[in-house]
């Protein structure tokens, strides 16, 4: 199979450029990831990450083909050759196919994602009905891969200042979470026109979402509990 | 050289480690916590049924019962005050968790959700439990993201993607912290710390067909074997009876506790020979090798024979959505099989190291010395899947490694807090503390020529033949004579990339050199154990031997030697459980 890798190294010097590789590799039953580690064998200097190899810990997010992708679970007989595989966009190159995560992971932080609840706790557990429960289903499940939000062209253009998809995604989570007292505050933190409302609802995160997501949902959730409070 | 200097240094950012971290963090002291991964990426986000604790929220229960269950579990070998320990704690351990915000799914009453698991039982081996507590099938991943963001709030500092290199230790045999390598830079450092805490995880990679990810390389244990310590009961590793056939991700055990059984190509659910009263719910390393047996007698599925069928569809495609979303979508595209309409191919996969680090119940790594064969080494501790406390004994049951990491994540946490109360000093660095370290990354500076990633491949397909479920004389030896041979090449071997900057495959090969240390002291200890017992089956001596082997076995890299020391039988309030014959 045919790919075209992106490659760039800081230290060598130098710009990025495209490696075209021409890999002897069945595709049936394998991932992206599998050529790319069969490509690293025969030549190592090729560096991405990679953990759980079964798009649960969100290591190995990358451009296929234009699309934002985790390299684990995008399987070889999906893509047309030959195969472009760049790093996420929007994001520092460190090397390779590895970037700098810290814009993405400092917009994370800046939700405040921990359930806040001062209340005496109880010797149990708190209590939260299913229907309750189902609030959080659609959002905890995210595994922070940035693939939604550096697909995101309000994120691209404003990195500081938006938090993306994926952060207000979190955001939402502990919003809709009944156990946590600091809705307010969390609002409070979202009423800023670049904070939350640099969204355009362009859904390129809906698209990019490899767990079936719905950043853009949670976006409107959050929107409309600001107009309501306002009222 | 680059020092920075904290009160406890952690190294490994999973759910053992973070519950520590956190303890600590809490406590006002300062604590720096190394992982080679951005935290959430640990191998802890894959685990999926559950956390066990006898909450009573489904059925009647009884920390006791899960006791039993446990010490039976492990056929034994479990050191019982140890379990006694992890069982009281356990639903305290798994409500603070709730507290924390872990989005455990909920029964009708609004108390937590919990199914059954494998090897569980009501008053001591009656009829089945419901003991394990989830978060539908991503309950790894629920804990993990709870913990870490806890640890953000608690201002834990991290070292995301720093790679721990080798103990730092004065003539005095105290751990004053670690040498580790910033992998965007390429630098090295040193992290000095009054106490040190390894949970660093488990090292599956040594096998070909392994659940583990990619970074589950035994790092800790290296360290720990490099600094001249033991490491307790390696022979026992567990094959998890459902990985996906061929590729090894897991299939939750939930899936038979929801209510999935397991067929051979005849459509004969083949467990009611092996296991009458438990069925498919029985201890792994019994269906493990139900599986593995009908899969050598011909009665396996598919076009090769080499896997059965887990068949689910029967419970419905609702509720298969909403407790099992996570391994639909596995199968789906690793099996290319919806397991509402279909059976999932399994085979057994290499899961879980029931040995490791030895420690005591508040996590202080302990090895022989002067005074007896647990002495604790000071400043130096161990939790979770690195650490052998040893809850598990010969076979872990599902849902006990989340408790473990949290049980002993905390026990660990807050002994280095009093460690840290009662040494407010940190003692002088000898003056070549780095050197060890140091001298790893000077090795992979040499070129050579044989390429790591080979070897490596060599490496899991050498444990996988001669070290998996079965296991002989004659097969284990076989396996030392390959590993010697790995081991030189290895010494041979070289980079190619030269590169500082995020030089993964310098990664790969200090991760090499850990499991090939993992990989001696499993096959030596294997050998060592001339009997059967929980998931150690020797066809050679195919039964339990509690005259000889009621014991630990204790490895060191020195001479390759064998050392042992007794169960600890003795719990810490109930009576003794006696060694019986498990049968499930």
């Amino acid at each position: 199979m045919k790919f075209r890798l992106y490659r760039y190294d800081s230290e060598a010097g130098g710009k990025p450029w495209m490696q075209e590789v021409d890999l002897d590799i069945d595709p049936a039953g394998k991932m992206l990831l599998d050529a790319l580690i069969a490509i690293k064998a025969q030549d190592e200097t090729l560096s991405l990450r990679r953990s759980c190899r079964e798009g649960v810990c969100g290591s190995d997010a990358m451009n296929v083909n234009g699309r934002n992708r985790l390299a684990c679970i995008t399987p070889l007989s999906e893509l047309k050759e030959p195969i472009e595989v760049r790093p996420l966009p929007g994001l520092p190159v460190i090397r390779d196919l590895v970037v700098d995560m810290e814009p993405f992971y400092k917009q994370y932080r800046s939700i405040r994602p921990w359930l806040v609840n001062d209340s005496p706790e109880p010797e149990v557990e708190r209590l939260q009905t299913p229907e309750d429960r189902a609030l959080l289903d659609g959002a905890w499940e995210c595994i922070l891969c940035a693939c939604c939000t550096t697909a995101c062209p309000s994120f691209w253009w404003n990195p500081e200042t938006f938090v993306g998809p994926a952060g207000l995604l979190q955001a939402y989570r502990f919003i809709a979470d009944t156990r946590d007292e600091a809705t307010s505050a969390r609002l409070d933190n979202l009423e800023d026109p670049y904070r939350l409302y640099r969204c355009r609802g362009i859904m390129n995160c809906v698209d990019a979402c490899p767990k079936g997501l719905n950043p853009t949902e949670a976006i409107g959730r959050i929107r409309s509990l600001l107009v309501k409070r306002r009222v | 050289m680059n020092t920075r200097r904290f009160d406890a240094l952690i190294v490994g950012g999973g759910g053992a480690g973070l519950r520590a971290a956190l303890e600590l963090a809490r406590s006002d002291y300062k604590v720096a916590v190394v992982s080679k991964v951005f935290p959430t990426r640990s191998h802890t986000v894959s685990a999926q049924g559950g956390i066990t604790a006898a909450l009573g929220n489904v059925d009647d229960d009884r920390w006791e019962w899960h006791f039993y269950d446990t010490v039976k579990g492990g056929d034994w070998l479990g050191d019982q005050d140890a379990i006694e320990f992890l069982c009281r704690e356990a639903a305290s351990a798994v409500y603070e968790l709730e507290h924390m915000g872990l989005p455990f799914s909920r029964l009708g009453n609004g108390r937590i959700y919990q199914r059954p698991f494998g090897g569980q039982s009501k008053n001591f081996g009656g009829e089945q439990a419901t003991r394990t507590c989830a978060a539908a099938d991503r309950t790894g991943h629920a804990l993990l993201h709870t913990l870490y963001q806890q640890n953000l709030a608690a201002r834990t500092q991290f070292f995301d993607e720093y790679f721990a290199l080798d103990l730092v230790r004065d003539a005095e045999g105290y751990c004053l912290g670690a040498t580790a390598l910033a992998i965007e830079t390429g630098e090295p450092l040193l992290i000095e710390a009054r106490a040190t805490l390894l949970a660093t995880g488990g090292a599956g990679r040594v096998f070909r067909n392994s659940s583990n990810a990619m970074i589950n390389t035994g790092d800790g244990l290296g360290m720990v074997l490099r600094a001249g310590l033991p490491l307790q009961d390696m022979e026992f590793w567990q094959f998890h009876p459902t990985g996906i056939a061929g590729v090894g991700c897991l299939i939750t055990e939930g899936a038979r506790g929801e209510g999935g059984v397991l067929l051979n190509r005849n459509g004969e659910r083949f467990m009611e020979s092996y296991a009458p009263h438990a069925k498919d719910l029985a201890g792994r390393d019994v269906v493990a090798r139900a599986i593995a047996i009908e899969i050598a007698e011909g009665r396996g599925c598919g076009p090769h024979g080499d896997y059965v069928d887990l068949k689910i569809d029967h419970l419905g495609a609702a509720t298969i959505a909403e407790r099992l979303p996570g391994i639909r979508d596995l199968s789906l595209r690793f099996a290319g099989v919806d397991p509402a309409q279909a059976a999932i191919p399994v085979a057994p996969t290499a899961h879980y190291m029931m040995g490791g680090i030895p420690t005591n119940l508040h996590g202080q790594v302990v090895a022989p010395a002067r005074f007896g064969p647990e002495e604790p080494v000071p400043g130096l501790y161990a939790v979770g899947e690195c650490a052998c406390v040893s809850v598990h004994g010969a076979n872990r049951l599902g849902g006990n490694s989340l408790l473990d990491l949290v049980v002993f994540g905390r026990a660990a946490g807050r002994h280095m807090r009093d460690h840290l109360d009662e040494n407010s000093y940190a003692r002088p660095l000898p003056r070549d503390a780095h050197e060890a370290g140091f001298a790893r990354l000077a090795r992979w500076e040499r070129a050579g020529g044989e390429r790591v990633a080979s070897i490596h491949d060599d490496l899991r397909r050498t444990m996988q033949t001669h070290c998996g479920v079965f296991r002989t004389d004659a097969t284990l030896r076989a396996g030392l004579c390959e590993l010697d041979q790995l081991e030189s090449r290895l010494g041979r071997a070289g980079l190619t990339d030269t590169s500082r900057v995020f030089n993964t495959a310098r990664i790969e090969a200090l991760e090499l050199e850990n499991l090939m240390g993992v990989a001696r002291a499993t096959l030596v200890s294997a050998l060592a154990r001339t009997e059967s017992r929980g998931a150690h089956t020797r066809e050679d001596f195919p039964a339990r031997d509690d005259e000889h082997w009621l014991r630990h076995t204790l490895y060191s890299r020195e001479g390759d030697a064998i050392d042992t020391k007794p169960v600890r039988l003795k719990p810490l309030t109930l009576d003794t459980l006696k060694p019986q014959a498990r049968v499930y």
